[in-house]
């Protein structure tokens, strides 16, 4: 590899051709603060427009200052990272830019987590110079059933725009006007709603300040469970577990389902259930639609569409309805496992106990922002009564245990409730890309050949790569998988689907980038993927642990079907468990 | 319009075209190209001045005489007219006056070919002042 | 063959074109055919003269005759007179500004006589809808040579020798870029040119593409052929519609005749232009942010490198030179480098446009050779400053350049010395300032400018030129205090060294250089809360002298904000907290009463 040689603040270093200012520094233990830059090498996500101008250094022969962040290295540079010259300018530009940003840190739901305050904080700034007279750019605040947007607080860092363009494909969001009045939002500054948001939430887990942050849940559950004629009952899905830890300061990767199941009993929930019972329901149902319409496809039926495409996130449904609406018949049925859980809990379980359905509150623990616009759909409520009634983040629910008095570190282990609380390994690596397309696969393959699965490990599924293919053997029948984690990815794998150009039988498509554990409503990970990849590891190794891994062999998911269900894919099922797809391509709005 | 292939081709169009902005071409530089100035005042038109400036006009032209022809106020030689001053390049200018169509042909032929002074020739018989000088 | 003995030029530029120069067209056709002259007389509409202040011009050839600020009833008057008669309408000749008497011939003119026109050889001379004009005055003999004469490397060789540099601002040599682009491999490659002409007051470009649209193609083609391109873009913005029109003419006259298309001039060199239209941002004279305004993207600047030679309009190189750049190539290939090269000074060759404006008498479009100095472009061509005022500064560059001042008169113009000088040559913008204007104002003014073009991609131009704008703000209204010179001085060096383009690292060059050559005057305002030009009306109050107030009332009476009492016959005063400082009541008085204090 051709090499190049510099010196950063005296220091020599050697770095590959093409390597920036700011990474060689790094390596010479110099930390360059950055502010807008965002690199999330292994997902190879980059934002680096250049616009916040406080990574700049003086670079010997330049006439101006250089952005580290996008300045590639020379040979025979010479860089000095902490001049007066530089340290001046930093420490102006950022007092401009805390100029222009609302001082009401302290009720700020970004407090302690904000990545401006932070660095406000390390570059001691202790006043800002023309306050006074300062005017401050001003937008009226968007709420969606998912995010909120609070422009006032925009840095203009475009990590959002970057997430939202670049590697969703969703293209809902984009810079709209100029100069001091330059945001970014939806075009003609529509609210979120009107235009093709997918609620994926990358854009909330890639801000750096208080601008785009999740609709706060957690009042309304406090009501419930304070609400004496309420059963509440509350599922977690897989991905919070291996995330939470993080919140209370816990190493990235720390597992803390026992922890979490004890918090949620002490903040007073009836039930504490798993989603991941309802994951292995899903396999069960869309393992089932997956094996019927192959073999009617393998003998020839036309109406059969291959490959079956996953439909259990709701950023991917919401992606599809907007972009392929005429594709709406190739995913699976079935619903997603928070609402297959909602629509058990509300009638399986609530004639269990004995309760009437609008007398139950389903509060669904979620990784995702996409989450809580699901569960306000339409099509998923009885006579009004939703099947989920709240939708809170990993990072609510954070929030939620701390207002509680909640030491969570100090919980000992406890064990979710049964029923719904039971699960499998299958239902648990749900949470990682790749995870539902490896638990559907050890199912189908037992009941596709009737064979028995000696290796359950498809680490061939496995990994961080945007799209990722594998072809299993099932007795003989090749067996093709595509995996996408990103829409911009999953757009890739559609794309090839629309055009007849796919070779897959089954694609599996998750909206953010690493799965679940990436999602929009996890503790932020500013940036860093080693994060990331810590929570799948995590992930992987709970299911290891699980006595059982295949969903099928859950017990509970059995009893339930002998109980009440019948069969996969019976009317019952149906009933409860599948869905339909609407084509909202004319839903994205211009509205005045 | 035939299209333009080649460069001949276009230096053919040129050509063409060249005569059709004469008049604004030769005024950037009058100095170095032939100057006729017909009196134009009443008393020259009356005297036929127009038909004169026509006939130079022309001729010149067809001729190929490169020249600028322009029209002026009365000279003074009201007596004469109708009366030309012509100025070749580097040269006094002359004033000629009595000009008929016979006179016009033997200035263009004889003065402004040759440079020999033909008869009709006016002396000049004042100066203007420079108010800067 | 015409055998018209006169040409009667209309100019047809967009100032003299809202001044109803249609009508004096229409006008002088009508006259003439009444008059029966049709056949004698031509009307042409041309292009801009330059001469903008004293619009409508038409010019009477070949006698040079230059008639001013023509009203359409004016016609009859010029075809009776000056064409049928032969007498010079006097009325309507040019007045020298210093001897106030009549200029009977352009030639005389100052505002001509120190000019030399490369770039506007054929504004305000040839009909720029007709191209066959065009090609009579030598046009596309240089792409006819470049293409059979000459390899891409000998254009390139010529066009660097000749020392032309970019004149878009940025002041790059226009032979390297070229070279750059050609070096690039790629199989497709654009040529742009850059008619995005965004700084106030600056209009050369347009000029040029109004009155000369050819010889921007024709450069266009000649750039193709040096880098291997065979796609031309015009980027312009939409708000110079009459340029727009006549591309769009000189476009299609130019593929009727086959010097735009395939095969030009029977070669295999292939090339043809198309136009995209801009909203009008200043951002996107900046070529990275016209590249991505091009694509159909947000008009944004980007990091460079890579530079657009390399990764340029959809990532493919691409070469961006600006439209007087352009128009310039022609005359460089026919006349060669060596004259090009001969003309100028030793770093800035050839000549320049520059759009004079402000409180000068000759408000226009002229174009020097390098090296002319403010003082002869002011004082000479431009006829000095208006109602003899005396000169205060001249801002180059536009609002991104800097404020020169007496001592710089004399100072030969060129890219360098402008830099020097604190300034820079940008576009070619003059602003002349006078006695009136004051300084902190005027930095204000011009930043008001920059505030409102800021794309708002980099924090330090976005909030930065905001919040310089508010101090000067301040400053204006008295508010000021010592220690915001150094702040104002601060935050204009942050800005100029963290922005991420062009216009941001050039922005707050207005504050530092009026602040350097004006000290006393921003001292005045922080400290006396004074504005000695007068201007601020925050610092100034209207006072009645007792001594000459006869109590007439009428001040009282034109006050809107009823701030003046006193009784009939008695000294008037004036309550200074309700004042508006509106001017109503000094305008009013008979007496000398009221003066400013």
């Amino acid at each position: 590899m051709e090499t190049v040689k510099l010196t950063i603040d005296n220091k020599e270093i050697e770095v590959p051709r093409g390597t920036t200012i700011l990474k060689a520094a790094k390596e010479l233990g110099i930390e360059i603060p950055t502010l807008c830059y965002m690199d999330l090498h292994d997902l190879n996500i980059e934002n680096k427009p250049g616009g916040c101008r406080i990574c700049v250094a003086e670079v010997q022969g330049r006439r101006n200052l250089a952005p580290t962040c996008s300045t590639k290295c020379e040979p025979g540079m010479v860089v000095k990272t902490h001049t007066a010259r530089v340290l001046n300018a930093r420490r102006t530009v950022m007092e401009f830019i805390l100029s222009d940003h609302p001082k009401d840190c302290l009720i700020c739901p970004k407090s302690g987590t904000c990545e401006l305050q932070d660095m406000a904080h390390r570059l001691g700034i202790r006043e800002i110079p023309g306050q006074e007279f300062a005017e401050m750019s001003t937008y009226r605040q968007d709420t969606s059933p998912s995010i909120i947007r609070e422009l006032n607080k925009c840095i203009m860092c475009r990590r959002c725009e970057m997430m939202c363009n670049d590697v969703q494909t969703v293209g809902a969001l984009s810079a709209f006007n100029r100069g001091f009045t330059a945001a970014v939002g939806p075009a003609f500054e529509q609210n979120l709603e009107y235009s093709s948001c997918t609620y994926c939430g990358q854009c909330v887990a890639v801000c750096p300040t208080g601008a785009l942050t999740e609709v706060n849940h957690v009042p309304q559950v406090l009501k419930a469970l304070n609400d004496p004629t309420k059963t509440v009952v509350v599922q977690t899905a897989p991905a919070v577990r291996a995330a939470l830890g993080e919140e209370f300061g816990m190493e990235p990767g720390t597992l803390v389902t026992g922890k979490m199941t004890a918090a949620l009993r002490a903040l007073g929930f009836d039930y504490v259930f798993d989603t991941d019972f309802a994951a292995d329901l899903t396999i069960m149902e869309e393992g089932t639609e997956l094996l019927d319409r192959l073999s009617r496809h393998l003998k020839g039926d036309k109406s059969a569409r291959i490959p079956i495409l996953t439909s259990c996130c709701p950023g991917w449904v919401n992606f599809f309805e907007y972009y392929y609406p005429d594709m709406k018949d190739v995913p699976s049925t079935a619903k997603s496992p928070q609402q297959m859980f909602g629509a058990v809990a509300k009638s399986y379980f609530a004639e269990k106990i004995g309760i009437n359905r609008k007398d139950m509150v389903v509060v669904s623990i979620m990784p995702c922002l996409a989450k809580k616009y699901e569960c306000q759909r339409d099509e998923f409520s009885v006579d009004g009564n939703p099947d989920v009634d709240y939708s809170i983040s990993t990072r609510e629910l954070a929030a939620f245990i701390r207002q509680a008095n909640i030491d969570i570190r100090n919980l000992h282990d406890e064990d979710f409730d049964s029923p719904l609380g039971e699960s499998t390994g299958a239902g648990v690596i749900f949470g990682a890309t790749g995870g539902v397309i490896e638990a559907a696969c050890r199912t189908a393959y037992e009941i596709f050949t009737g064979k028995k699965l000696d290796r359950l490990d498809f680490t061939e599924l496995r990994g961080m790569e945007g799209v990722r293919s594998a072809t299993l053997d099932f007795n003989g029948t090749p067996i093709k998988i595509g995996i996408a984690h990103g829409l911009g990815n999953a757009r890739k794998l559609l794309d090839d689907v629309k055009h007849g150009r796919s070779e897959f039988t089954a694609i599996e498509v998750m909206a953010c980038p690493g799965g679940c554990i990436g999602g929009g409503g996890q503790p932020l990970h500013h940036g860093d993927s080693e994060i990331i990849k810590a929570r799948a590891a995590a992930i992987y190794t709970e299911d290891r642990k699980k006595p059982l891994r295949k969903s099928h062999e859950n017990p509970f998911i059995i009893k339930l079907y002998e109980e009440y269900l019948g069969k996969p894919g019976s009317e019952k099922s149906h009933h409860l468990l599948h869905t339909h797809y609407f084509d909202r391509k004319d839903k994205i709005l211009v509205k005045k | 319009m035939s299209k333009i292939t080649s460069l001949a081709d276009l230096n053919k169009r040129r050509e063409e075209m060249k005569t059709g902005l004469d008049i604004r071409t030769k005024a950037l530089d009058p100095e170095r190209i032939v100057q006729v100035k017909v009196s134009m005042a009443t008393c020259g038109i009356a005297s036929g001045a127009k038909t004169i400036m026509e006939f130079f006009l022309e001729h010149l032209d067809r001729r190929n005489v490169s020249a600028v022809v322009t029209q002026t106020g009365c000279m003074g030689y009201c007596y004469a007219e109708p009366t030309i001053e012509v100025k070749l390049p580097g040269q006094y200018p002359v004033v000629f006056g009595y000009v008929d169509l016979k006179r016009a042909d033997q200035i263009i032929e004889k003065y402004i070919k040759t440079g020999e002074l033909v008869d009709g020739i006016i002396p000049v018989n004042y100066q203007i002042i420079d108010l800067k000088e | 063959m015409s055998k018209y003995s006169m040409h009667l030029l209309v100019c047809g530029g967009t100032g003299c074109h809202a001044a109803e120069s249609d009508a004096i067209v229409c006008n002088l056709r009508d006259e003439l055919e009444a008059k029966v002259l049709t056949d004698k007389v031509q009307v042409i509409k041309t292009g801009c003269f330059g001469f903008c202040e004293k619009g409508p011009i038409v010019k009477v050839m070949p006698d040079n005759t230059f008639y001013v600020q023509v009203k359409p009833e004016d016609t009859q008057t010029i075809i009776d007179e000056h064409i049928i008669k032969g007498r010079k309408v006097t009325r309507l000749l040019f007045k020298d500004p210093s001897t106030k008497e009549a200029v009977s011939d352009s030639k005389h003119m100052d505002f001509y006589k120190k000019q030399m026109r490369i770039a506007l050889r054929n504004c305000g001379f040839i009909n720029p809808e007709n191209i066959d004009e065009y090609i009579a005055r030598d046009g596309y003999q240089a792409l006819g040579k470049v293409l059979t004469e000459m390899t891409p490397d000998q254009v390139i060789r010529e066009i660097k020798e000749s020392g032309q540099r970019g004149r878009g601002g940025g002041g790059f040599s226009t032979g390297l870029k070229w070279e750059l682009a050609k070096k690039s491999v790629s199989d497709e490659k654009y040529v742009v040119c850059n008619a995005d002409e965004g700084d106030p007051g600056a209009f050369m470009d347009r000029s040029v593409l109004e009155g000369d649209p050819h010889s921007v193609l024709e450069a266009m083609a000649i750039c193709g052929y040096c880098i291997g391109s065979s796609t031309g873009l015009i980027y312009i913005r939409a708000e110079y519609p009459l340029a727009i029109q006549r591309l769009k003419i000189a476009i299609n006259q130019a593929r009727e005749n086959g010097l735009l298309g395939n095969n030009i001039f029977g070669t295999n060199f292939s090339f043809d232009i198309s136009l995209k239209y801009g909203a009008g941002a200043f951002v996107c004279g900046e070529e990275t942010a016209l590249i991505h305004s091009m694509e159909g993207l947000r008009g944004e600047p980007t990091i460079k490198p890579p530079f657009p030679a390399e990764s340029g309009y959809l990532g493919k190189p691409t070469n961006v030179n600006n439209v007087e750049t352009f128009a310039s190539i022609p005359a460089i290939i026919l006349k060669g480098a060596k004259w090009y090269s001969s003309i100028g000074t030793e770093k800035s060759k050839g000549t320049k446009v520059f759009a004079l404006a402000g409180k000068i008498n000759n408000v226009g479009l002229i174009e020097v050779p390098m090296g002319t100095t403010l003082r002869e472009v002011i004082f000479e061509i431009g006829g000095g400053i208006k109602n003899g005022k005396k000169f205060k500064g001249v801002q180059t560059g536009g609002p991104s350049g800097g404020c020169l001042t007496e001592k710089h008169l004399d100072t030969p113009i060129d890219f360098d010395n402008l830099i020097a000088a604190g300034s820079m040559m940008g576009s070619g913008a003059m602003i002349v300032l006078d006695e009136d204007d004051c300084m902190v104002s005027m930095a204000k003014f011009f930043l008001d400018f920059t505030v409102e073009e800021s794309c708002g991609k980099c924090a330090p131009c976005r909030i930065g030129n905001k919040r310089l704008h508010e101090l000067l703000g301040q400053i204006c209204e008295g508010k000021g205090k010592i220690q915001d010179l150094d702040r104002l001085k601060n935050m204009s060096v942050v800005i100029k060294d963290t922005s991420l383009c062009g216009l941001g690292q050039s922005s707050p060059n207005p504050v530092l250089s009026m602040m350097e050559n004006f000290r006393d005057e921003y001292l005045a305002h922080v400290t006396d809360k004074k504005c000695p030009a007068g201007q601020c009306k925050s610092l100034m109050k209207y006072i009645i002298n007792a001594e000459n107030c006869v109590g007439c009332t009428a001040c009282a009476r034109v006050c809107p904000v009823n701030a003046i009492t006193g009784e009939r016959k008695e000294v008037h005063l004036i309550n200074q907290e309700i004042c508006i400082k509106c001017g109503a009541c000094y305008e009013k008085c008979k007496f000398d009463a009221i003066y400013i204090s």
